[in-house]
């Protein structure tokens, strides 16, 4: 099994036309997943590499070819909108590669997409893979095979740096989540990991995070409330610098400065391995298993 | 991105919230003037990107013309935290009979903006969320509907007594509020809000934190930025699109992605080195990026050893080695480099990088601990 995409995704590309889209388009067909439909709007009618047909918009690409999630991959100014567009055409899973979205129309975004009943990864995030069934986003489909482990990151090529290492060692993945590091964002790392607690296939975790908020740590009090599997986790930005805070609010909010120390304390805390490079993730994962 | 406090308060100012506004002096001689101008005593305020100002001495009370003139020298050209004070803000002295605190924050756990409001306010604030965390009222704010007026009215209850003070403060949360939205802040806040002895409600500091994502369409916060306050080689680097932040070990790091350049500065240090810099060459890199991220990095005397770490996903690393082989075409480096190349067209890369004299490595691990044995070595490959 696998989380959140699987052989039945159906997939439907937002901005298919565009430089990133279509090379990625490509990539994703290449690995096997299921693109059913583009979307560009003015070049409905049109098809994409022959075979996929191009839509002006999300509604009548889930209408006519019944795709059940979307990945974005227009630019910072339009992907606000094609988040609510996906939402309101009825797709499932809403996957938003695009960086660099204001915090603000997230906000806006994430209670909407969750009223229509929709799940959104993303923004600012490398998509997921479930190795062998399907691809969505821009991981790249050689670095890691079917396996035990599930993995969610906040990263992007440290995720693949992470993945690829497991996968040298004879290891392979569920499935592979990049969640993305933007303030406000759809899933986190507390919905990736009861969806693999839930999944009968994974029987190990692997969880990513960096410096900055307090996810991480809240997520390693969810793992020692919830989860009967062995979860592995690895914090980057241990060496960096305190920054040139300005204002108070980021302290008072949080009461915390999001170092690395803290999330790894947490980690310690709540029963979670604690690897000091990416390389020791391996050597936990494989006495986890 | 930040702005300095004389830019925050003209924000605070646009919407109609009061505030002793003061004017902004590049030298002693204009502080001078300023304060003539405005007569009576005035605070002489560090304008920097940086905390904290107060505690370094950038803060300072000046009661005639000629103290201010003295005051602006000892402080125009003094350091805080690393960076150089080139304007401060001459501004009127209130006398003050309160002080508050209130601040709006676009927060991760609530995954909203926050209100958080005090009438404990002044430069311990952090104290007072430390210690009495009950002291502090938190109101999220719901982007569908936005921050309602009794919404602000109740939060001004939590900071006066007094109906007037009341009505007043409730007013400017949400002028603050409109600053808050309409400049694409992740962060703003004014610390202290003080009352006066007549009882009027004013703002003397203000602090505003942008969002970078909403630049692109808001030019005139753009046009706030002060490159003179930022530091030159951070400057160059967002003109090339990196993302760049210097540090002070030996270590020259070029990595693509910003969990991997953060893990490789870990594991620099994790075989006893020390990284001297951040810098994050982004995702679909062209040669032209690595060309400017080695002419930032060869810029820092303190570089011995510069090391390449570079997953390629959308990064195609053929991109990175003709980067690397134009870069030292153009001026040859001056110490060892060590590179360390996986992903896509990883088989190109190393041709053309050994066909230029250049070992590329594979794993992580080995590079960087090569890095760190050079470096240690004094640079001499």
């Amino acid at each position: 099994m696998s989380i959140f995409i699987d052989g039945s995704t159906r997939l439907v590309v937002q901005g298919i036309t565009g430089r990133d889209g279509s090379f990625h388009t490509k990539q994703m067909m290449e690995y096997g997943t299921h693109v059913v439909a583009g979307v560009t709007p003015g070049k409905g009618g049109q098809t994409f590499e022959g075979s996929v047909p191009i839509f002006n918009t999300v509604e009548d690409a889930v209408r006519e070819t019944g795709a059940n999630t979307s990945v974005i991959y227009v630019p910072p100014a339009f992907a606000a909108d094609a988040m609510f567009e996906a939402a309101d055409a009825g797709v499932d899973f809403i996957v938003c590669i695009t960086e660099g979205v204001p915090v603000l129309d997230m906000t806006r975004v994430r209670p909407y997409v969750r009223e229509k009943g929709a799940r959104l990864l993303g923004p600012n995030c490398p998509g997921l893979l479930s190795p062998g069934k399907s691809k969505v986003g821009i991981i790249p489909g050689h670095i890691t095979q079917p396996g035990p482990v599930g993995l969610v990151s906040r990263s992007g090529t440290l995720t693949y740096e992470v993945v690829f290492k497991l996968k040298q060692a004879g290891i392979g993945t569920t499935t592979c989540v990049g969640i993305g590091g933007d303030p406000i964002n759809g899933t986190d790392f507390i919905d990736c990991l009861a969806a693999f607690q839930a999944d009968g296939e994974t029987t190990a975790i692997v969880m990513i995070g960096e410096i900055g908020g307090t996810d991480e740590q809240d997520a390693a009090r969810y793992v020692k409330e919830n989860l009967s599997k062995p979860v592995v986790g690895f914090i980057a930005g241990q060496t960096a610098p305190p920054g040139r805070r300005m204002g108070h609010a980021g302290a008072i909010i949080s009461g915390s400065a999001g170092t690395a120390e803290e999330k790894m304390q947490a980690f310690r805390d709540n029963g979670i391995g604690v690897a000091r490079r990416p390389l020791d993730v391996v050597g936990l994962i494989q006495e986890a298993l | 991105m930040n702005i300095h406090e004389y830019q925050a308060k003209e924000l605070l100012v646009a919407q109609g919230i009061p505030v002793p506004m003061g004017e902004v002096a590049t030298t002693p001689e204009e502080a001078e003037a300023i304060t003539r101008r405005l007569g009576g005593a005035v605070v002489i305020k560090a304008q920097v990107h940086a905390g904290g100002r107060g505690k370094a001495g950038g803060v300072k009370l000046a009661k005639t013309p000629e103290e201010a003139k003295e005051k602006a020298a000892a402080i125009l050209g003094m350091q805080i935290k690393g960076l150089t004070v080139h304007q401060v803000l001459i501004a009127p002295a209130e006398e003050i009979a309160s002080e508050a605190y209130v601040g709006i924050i676009m927060d991760r756990a609530s995954k909203a903006a926050v209100w958080m409001v005090s009438a404990a306010g002044g430069i311990d604030i952090e104290e007072v969320a430390a210690t009495t965390p009950e002291k502090i009222t938190k109101l999220p704010v719901d982007p569908r509907y936005g921050f309602l007026p009794h919404q602000a009215y109740l939060l001004a209850t939590k900071l006066y007594d007094d109906a007037r003070q009341q009505r007043q403060a409730a007013q400017i949360l949400l002028q603050l509020y409109r600053a808050f939205v309409e400049n694409g802040a992740s962060l703003a806040e004014i610390n202290p809000l003080i009352t006066t002895p007549s009882g009027e409600v004013k703002a003397i500091d203000a602090k505003f934190n942008i969002d970078d994502n909403e630049l692109f369409r808001k030019p005139w916060v753009e046009a706030l930025r002060d490159e003179s306050s930022e530091d030159p080689a951070e400057v160059l680097a967002r003109e090339a699109g990196l993302t760049f932040i210097k540090l002070d070990g030996d270590v020259g790091c070029v990595v693509n992605g910003a969990g991997l350049a953060m893990a490789t500065m870990d594991l620099v240090k994790y075989y006893g080195g020390e990284p001297a810099n951040f810098l994050d060459i982004g995702g679909s890199s062209n040669p032209e990026k690595v060309v400017n991220a080695l002419k930032i990095i060869t810029s820092d005397p303190n570089v011995k050893v510069i090391l390449f770490n570079i997953f390629g996903g959308i990064t195609r690393t053929d991109d990175v080695a003709n980067g690397i082989v134009t870069a030292i075409g153009q001026s040859p480096i001056r110490v060892p480099i060590v590179i360390r190349l996986t992903g896509t067209n990883e088989e190109i890369a190393v041709k053309i990088l050994a066909d230029a004299g250049f070992t590329a490595l594979t794993d992580m691990d080995e590079a960087v601990e090569k890095a760190v044995e050079l470096a240690k070595q004094g640079g001499n490959s």
